[in-house]
């Protein structure tokens, strides 16, 4: 396919259809509209299911239902929205019905703005729903990234029949960059040995519940997921490297922060910096055990995010306090410029980087005295 | 020589399955008669229930057919989703009231608006049972439960909702109406009403709801005859009997 120019959001949607989306529920909110609107043209075009829901919540509820029946089902949504789908989110999770979730974060909580943020991390990496589920998160960094994880996303959902997130900021979901399709796949409806679309004479009845009410029986669920978690942290890590060969410093971003942070090591490289950039693709399952080899070449970490660093403390839990990690952050919608991180790449070249002081703190006091 | 005929027997839509509904609880009047309603339309092979939570929570035990359990109050929504990406499906929803008309109440008046073409069965007994007999929005005036002690009181704690009468302004709605469970006359009747709000869901007339009157001794803290009698002395005259929205396309089906 010859590449065009496309506007995030509405790659996102093409993609999913061209992985075989069978049915699309969703609400309006900014700034991931633009999904929603594609789809109430493109769905119906091809004979596909569009609903405009009551709200996240009834969409969320339509993807549950959609989901138990095997078919490729996809909702969207920004900040505010996934919130209120967070308790489908929880009934998805506990079911270990496949869906695929976009969530095009901004500026927060509460309404907080329509700008583009990342402070939605710790909701989708570390739960957000209630009791113990891991979702697979993907963090693209441009268009086409976009477009290549949504239609991964279908296929690692089903896989593992779990929930597939993919979690971009307002920049990848607003920005136009010239991009590749995939090909149209048909939609394929696999023959499921799971999924509640009526026996039809050829089998006994199914039931597709997240009710355990024996504790023990809960407590077999809890492990099977989780046993089913670990093998996806041993598959699906995904990430890029940067320049990390022979890096003194490793910078490490998703998204939007991780591209902006590609500018500002490209121009400390060209400055003669050792510094490199690890870009987290899968920010669940995270590349603890990358961020962990580094640990042993690298002479410290920088974690640049669009929130309060809410990644950093992976970044810490991988690093395990054996060399400093410091931390820049901008938050409430505020992207960051290049050149703010060069800054702090010439000061961890420059100065002496203290192991005790929490990055989060050294951070806002660089901050107060700027 | 006597001859024996079986008058009584489990309906083929149901499982094996010892009940546990509560003694003189009208949950199993109304199970039976849509699983005799299904059986007796050939579409156990192709229904899909939505379960929801409340004391009905379980109700995916008992029929003979696949089921999905929703999130409380989500069921509309949930059939939403498996109606339309399985239109040949027969979809329907059985709800309580702390369900439906409670937590669910934008699910369900949205479901309806939009002519989903599904059933919902809504049973209607004027408390939360599951949690243990709590005000519903469908409570009557006056009546104690264990979260209006003194009795509901309209002034604070607001008017009960009249789901039948409120469902059939919508345009999305093919079939709406009221049936109790107190008596065998009127248990035929709601079996009949039943039969016709799966009939328009099987000919793609609109969205399909009956309400059912229904007994909650346990809660109500009254025998199982007379809980009966308080459906029929009570909640009959707040909740009147009768067809709310019958469109014209249905009112033409000759079972």
């Amino acid at each position: 396919m010859p590449k065009e120019l496309w506007k995030g959001n509405e790659a996102i949607a093409e993609a999913a259809v061209r992985a075989g989306l069978e049915a699309y529920f969703g609400y309006p909110i900014t700034p991931q509209t633009e999904i929603l609107e594609y789809l109430s043209r493109r769905m119906p075009e091809l004979g596909r299911t569009f609903v405009q829901a009551e709200s996240e919540l009834g969409a969320i509820n339509m993807v549950y239902g959609a989901a138990c029946t095997g078919v490729r089902v996809m909702s969207s949504s920004s900040s505010p929205g996934m919130s209120l789908m967070m308790e489908g989110i929880s009934y998805i999770a506990g079911t270990e019905v496949p869906a695929v979730l976009v969530n095009v974060m901004r500026g927060g909580p509460g309404l907080g703005n329509i700008a583009p943020a990342q402070g939605d991390y710790n909701q989708a990496v570390h739960g957000g729903g209630h009791g113990d589920y891991q979702p697979i998160v993907l963090a693209p960094a441009s268009v086409q990234e976009a477009i290549d994880l949504t239609a991964l996303s279908f296929d690692l959902a089903e896989k593992y029949r779990a929930i597939c997130m993919v979690i971009l900021d307002g920049c990848v979901g607003q920005m136009m960059e010239p991009a590749e399709m995939p090909e149209m796949k048909p939609v394929h409806r696999e023959n499921w040995d799971w999924n509640t679309d009526a026996k039809m004479g050829k089998r006994k009845r199914r039931v597709l519940s997240s009710i355990y009410i024996e504790p023990a029986e809960e407590e077999k669920m809890n492990l099977r997921v989780l046993n089913r978690w670990r093998t996806i942290e041993a598959k699906e890590v995904r990430y890029k490297e940067y320049f990390l060969d022979d890096a003194e410093i490793v910078v490490v971003g998703f998204g939007t922060a991780g591209r902006i942070a590609l500018s500002a090591v490209r121009e400390a490289r060209a400055e003669g910096i050792k510094v490199g950039l690890l870009r987290p693709i899968t920010v669940s399952p995270f590349p603890y055990k990358v961020i962990d080899q580094l640990t042993a070449r690298a002479d410290a970490f920088l974690v640049t995010e669009m929130n309060s660093g809410q990644m950093l403390e992976d970044v810490r839990l991988a690093v395990k306090g054996r060399v400093p990690v410091e931390f820049y952050g901008r938050l409430g919608g505020v992207v960051p410029f290049p050149d703010e991180i060069l800054n702090e790449i010439h000061r961890m070249a420059k100065s002496k980087l203290s192991l005790d002081v929490h990055p989060r703190d050294a951070w806002l006091e660089r901050m107060a005295h700027a | 020589m006597a001859t024996e005929n079986l008058v009584y027997d489990r309906p083929e839509g149901f499982t094996d399955t010892p009940t546990h509904y509560c003694p003189g609880c009208t949950h199993g009047v109304a199970h039976r008669l849509v699983a005799e309603v299904l059986e007796e339309m050939g579409v156990l092979e192709k229904t899909i229930g939505v379960a929801p939570v409340g004391c009905s929570v379980f109700a995916y035990n008992y029929f003979d057919t696949d089921f999905v359990e929703a999130p409380h109050g989500r069921a509309p929504a949930m059939a939403t989703g498996v109606k339309r990406v399985m239109p040949d499906r027969i979809v329907f929803t059985y709800q309580g009231d702390g369900d439906l008309a409670s937590i669910g109440m934008g699910e369900i008046v949205h479901a309806a608006a939009r002519g989903e073409n599904i059933t919902v069965i809504f049973i209607n007994n004027a408390n939360f049972g599951m949690t243990g007999g709590q005000m519903a929005p469908t409570t009557l005036p006056g009546m104690k439960t264990t979260s209006s002690p003194n009795g509901r009181d309209v002034e604070t704690q607001g008017y009960p909702i009249k789901v039948a009468e409120m469902l059939s302004t919508l345009d999305g709605v093919g079939y709406c109406v009221r049936r109790s469970l107190h008596d065998p006359k009127n248990i035929r009747l709601a079996k009949k009403a039943i039969r016709m709000a799966f009939e328009t869901q099987s000919r793609g007339l609109g969205f399909s709801m009956v309400e059912l009157l229904s007994t909650c001794p346990t809660n109500w803290g009254i025998t199982p005859v007379n809980s009966l009698k308080f459906v029929e002395e009570h909640m009959v005259p707040f909740y009147p009997l009768g067809d709310y929205k019958i469109s014209e396309a249905i009112k033409q089906i000759k079972i």
